[in-house]
């Protein structure tokens, strides 16, 4: 394998990071608004929120992508691969991270809430100014467990075209007819990249504590 | 659109070939997984250092590969060690080596976590090696491993998505089939994810069924 071959490797590890960093962005407060919508049991949007985990959860990352990437042009809304690789990751972490918020909100003390209420707050200043700022260090660890699962689960864009590391790995072995040693050098960047997400958390856990229902 | 679902019921028996591929794989990759597993996890619990720590060392560093790349390093690596396979054996192997880990951990982490004393009394009555492990240790692992089971059979039939990398022909490779032939890919993969959701909520009710006559046992 060549110098080359390698730093395309690593370019490829970028695009994965990117990506799966975007799902991210867009999947964790997702995650939040349907464990909200959940929690409050708002009629009708809380079946839709608990259809929505429930059919996400138990979709193959690989179906769902080829779905939003063939499907979503037949809607008249033209649609890149970066774009359907980063809605694939953040429909799918948003199912899970839902249920890590959802796990957290149902531990949290009823008599904080009640509390605030009492005070007059209104429902969004209690989320912000109570709920929330000890919520999230109960489901961070959680959270960053599922990120990890969702780089594991990331190479599933590649089938449409995306040119991250998988995809930059069976590239660089269709070319020089010797797939191994790309592909061996491409688990060992995924193996680096998720170590890094474990100690993350591992230092999460042991900051705030094991989050509720990680 | 509706259409489109014609389509995709005009070829039904496509998918239904494509399911069953799935289901086979799913059942006998997790069967052979559970069964090494259960071989990885004796020696998780060795009570030799050096072996537990190697071992338990290749579970984690297996626990860290995306599924996908273990995948090809099985498709592209063992023909190159002589061992030529079919896409289906090969997707077979990976589905089963990866899930090994998986399993070989949830069971020792049960099996850790059971009262010592059984164990005790079952040596001092003179049970050894693989008397020991069918008819004392595993009984109860697997009395109490029902839903980690589950839910990791639930994974392995959401992995087996990947092998259409591969060209293995699965519920996801059936479904890409329809829709490049007739272009429903609405439908095709609508269709497809339907069947994925109905088989984990088939897995999640038999794990609720068998956890009552557990639960019963104890």
């Amino acid at each position: 394998m060549t110098a080359n071959a390698f730093l395309s490797l690593l370019q490829g590890a970028g695009v994965t990071l990117i990506i799966s960093l975007s799902g991210i962005a867009i999947g964790v407060p997702l995650g939040l608004v349907l464990a909200l919508v959940r929690w409050r049991r708002i009629p009708g949007l809380s079946q839709v929120a608990a259809v929505y985990v429930s059919l996400l959860r138990s979709t193959p990352a690989v179906t769902l992508c080829l779905l939003i990437f063939f499907a979503v042009p037949t809607l008249g809304i033209e649609i890149g691969a970066w774009s359907a690789g980063i809605m694939t990751l953040a429909f799918v972490t948003a199912a899970f991270n839902c249920e890590v918020w959802r796990a957290g909100l149902l531990n949290f003390p009823h008599e904080q809430v009640e509390a605030a209420r009492a005070f007059g707050m209104t429902p969004l200043l209690r989320l912000r100014r109570i709920i929330f700022p000890q919520l999230w260090r109960a489901a961070l660890p959680g959270l960053v467990n599922e990120a990890t699962l969702l780089i594991k689960a990331s190479p599933a864009i590649a089938v449409i075209g995306v040119a991250e590391i998988t995809r930059a790995a069976t590239r660089i072995g269709a070319q020089t007819y010797e797939p191994l040693p790309p592909m061996l050098t491409a688990t060992g960047i995924y193996v680096a990249i998720i170590l890094v997400f474990v100690g993350l958390q591992r230092l999460t856990e042991r900051r705030y504590g094991r989050g509720a229902g990680a | 659109m509706m259409h489109g679902f014609d389509v995709v019921w005009e070829h039904s028996d496509r998918l239904l070939w494509g399911v069953l591929n799935t289901i086979a794989l799913s059942i006998v990759g997790a069967v052979l997984a559970v069964v090494f597993g259960a071989l990885v996890a004796i020696l998780l619990m060795s009570p030799n250092r050096l072996l537990r720590l190697s071992v338990q060392g290749l579970v984690d560093l297996m626990r860290c590969v995306p599924f996908l790349m273990l995948v090809y390093l099985v498709y592209y690596g063992l023909p190159h060690l002589g061992i030529d396979f079919d896409n289906w054996t090969a997707g077979l192997a990976a589905l089963a080596l990866y899930n090994t880990a998986y399993m070989a951990e949830i069971l020792r982490g049960i099996w850790s976590g059971l009262p010592r004393e059984t164990f005790e009394a079952a040596t001092a009555f003179g049970y050894h090696g693989p008397r020991l492990y069918t008819r004392i240790v595993f009984p109860q692992v697997f009395l109490a491993a029902g839903p980690m089971l589950g839910n990791q059979l639930i994974q392995i039939i959401k992995d087996t998505a990947f092998l259409t990398i591969i060209a293995v022909p699965e519920l996801t490779q059936a479904a890409s089939g329809i829709q490049a032939q007739y272009f429903v890919p609405f439908a095709a993969f609508i269709a497809a994810i339907l069947i994925y959701w109905a088989l984990c909520a088939i897995v999640e009710g038999g794990v609720a069924l068998i956890e009552k006559v557990a639960e019963a046992r104890r």
